[in-house]
């Protein structure tokens, strides 16, 4: 498999890029939008439970057959694929934002707003801070899921790890099959371990562990 | 005497669960007012209408002579002090930032400014400096519980509001921060309302008490005015408690 690896570099590296290019569009956008629904929905508990159902409901629609859907929409190539994607990652996203928003403490929040802080500032200052950890936690598993299942969206022809695997699949490659899955559990791990830096030094910054 | 605050027929809650009725009360500056009953007696919901964070149902609240239905309730807050009742710190915030919060929600401090009102801030609470870059989760109850009072004290407001301030740290830590309490009001003139459910507390600090009980002022006076002429029953069993 190292042989496989070396002997096609430049098609590996080429996917590689590709993945990592679509992930980390998808993961942009999930987690802009999660963040902002996060926020929105925090606020009003009805509106949480009705958004956190459709996106619970969307999470259970099968990646295949979502891709499926959207491609009448959208056609094919790396634009469904970051769609499918976006939705995909939104679930951790939205739900440890909105978990993280309103399980900070009460009392806390009242004297922020009791010593003059306006909605934006205990937000900013106070709210997201503390949200913080549960917020990060969510985000390393989104990032994860979409590296993960941007394997694929190279079934709806995206580019990517994926166009490794599906070849290899095609071509009865196993060995082609596996180096493109090795990679793509590889870059899932490195970025998990990245974001484990990341969260450690947020938590030294708020003083936490 | 200048009334600071003033409330005048003061009702909260919601239909039948009134948590307040008919509360009327004034505060004169630099009075310090202590706030005493039992739990459920609606003494938290009086506070907090002083500074807006429950407005009344009914009836009307003027803090400094303005009525607070008509000003801007953020600008007034940043003037009052708060604290309460296990300090709350904010965890994620040093005890510099944590003392530097009301001023610097109003403009961009510089770090020495910052810096040098820490410092004044933990001398007027007997602290010391170093403690400034620490987190609130490496103090003891005793020196959060100061903390709250530098923060609540940091923008120099003319106002105090104390819901129960001394009420999570040992007895011995408490009476040094009574103590310090009387002698910052004494420097600083400021006006304090006070709630607590210790009576011996009630009586060492407050220049007028007021009993509530229901949701309602039961009988206020001075101490020598409440141990002369107790209103019932209720109020003997409180002040000997």
């Amino acid at each position: 498999m190292l042989q496989i690896l070396w002997d096609r570099r430049e098609f590996f590296l080429t996917c590689l890029a590709e993945h990592i290019r679509i992930s980390l569009t998808a993961v942009v956008c999930a987690g802009a939008l999660g963040i902002l629904i996060g926020i929105l929905i925090s606020g009003r508990q009805r509106a949480a439970s009705v958004v956190l159902g459709i996106i619970n409901v969307i999470y259970t629609i099968p990646s295949i057959s979502l891709l499926g859907f959207l491609i009448p929409f959208t056609g094919i190539g790396n634009k469904t694929a970051v769609i499918a994607l976006t939705v995909y990652g939104l679930l951790p996203i939205v739900r440890n934002t909105y978990t993280g928003l309103v399980n900070v403490d009460a009392g806390i929040l009242e004297v922020a707003q009791g010593l003059g802080a306006d909605g934006r500032q205990t937000l900013l200052r106070v709210r997201l801070p503390l949200a913080l950890p549960v917020m990060i936690s969510g985000f390393r598993n989104m990032v994860v899921m979409i590296i993960a299942m941007g394997g694929i969206a190279s079934f709806i022809g995206a580019g990517g790890l994926g166009a490794a695997i599906y070849r290899g699949i095609t071509t009865y490659n196993m060995t082609l099959t596996a180096a493109g899955s090795l990679l793509i559990a590889l870059l899932a791990l490195f970025s998990d371990w990245l974001l484990a830096k990341v969260e450690r030094m947020a938590n030294r910054r708020y003083g936490i562990g | 005497m200048d009334k600071v605050i003033e409330l005048r027929d003061c009702s909260a809650g919601y239909g039948e669960n009134k948590v307040l009725s008919h509360v009327s009360l004034t505060v004169g500056k630099g009075e310090f007012l202590v706030i005493i009953g039992p739990s459920g007696c609606g003494k938290t919901t009086l506070l907090k209408m002083i500074n807006g964070l429950v407005a009344p149902t009914q009836g009307e609240v003027a803090v400094r002579g303005e009525r607070l239905a008509d000003c801007d309730l953020v600008a007034l807050r940043r003037h009052i002090g708060y604290a309460v009742q296990g300090a709350k710190l904010f965890p994620h915030m040093t005890v510099e930032e944590n003392i530097c919060y009301v001023p610097s929600l109003e403009r961009k401090m510089a770090k020495e400014e910052k810096k040098a009102l820490a410092e004044q801030m933990l001398n007027m609470v007997q602290l010391p400096p170093e403690v400034a870059a620490r987190f609130p989760k490496q103090l003891s109850g005793g020196q959060q519980q100061r903390v709250g009072i530098a923060r609540a004290m940091a923008a120099n407001p003319d106002i105090l509001l104390m819901d129960e301030p001394f009420g999570a740290v040992d007895e011995i830590t408490r009476k040094g921060l009574q103590e310090e309490l009387q002698a910052l009001q004494k420097k600083t003139g400021v006006t304090i309302v006070f709630i607590t459910h210790d009576i011996g507390e009630a009586f060492l600090l407050g220049s007028r008490i007021l009993i509530m009980k229901d949701g309602g002022v039961w009988q206020e006076g001075t101490k020598e005015e409440l141990m002369e002429h107790p209103r019932d029953g209720f109020v003997k069993r409180l002040l000997y408690r």
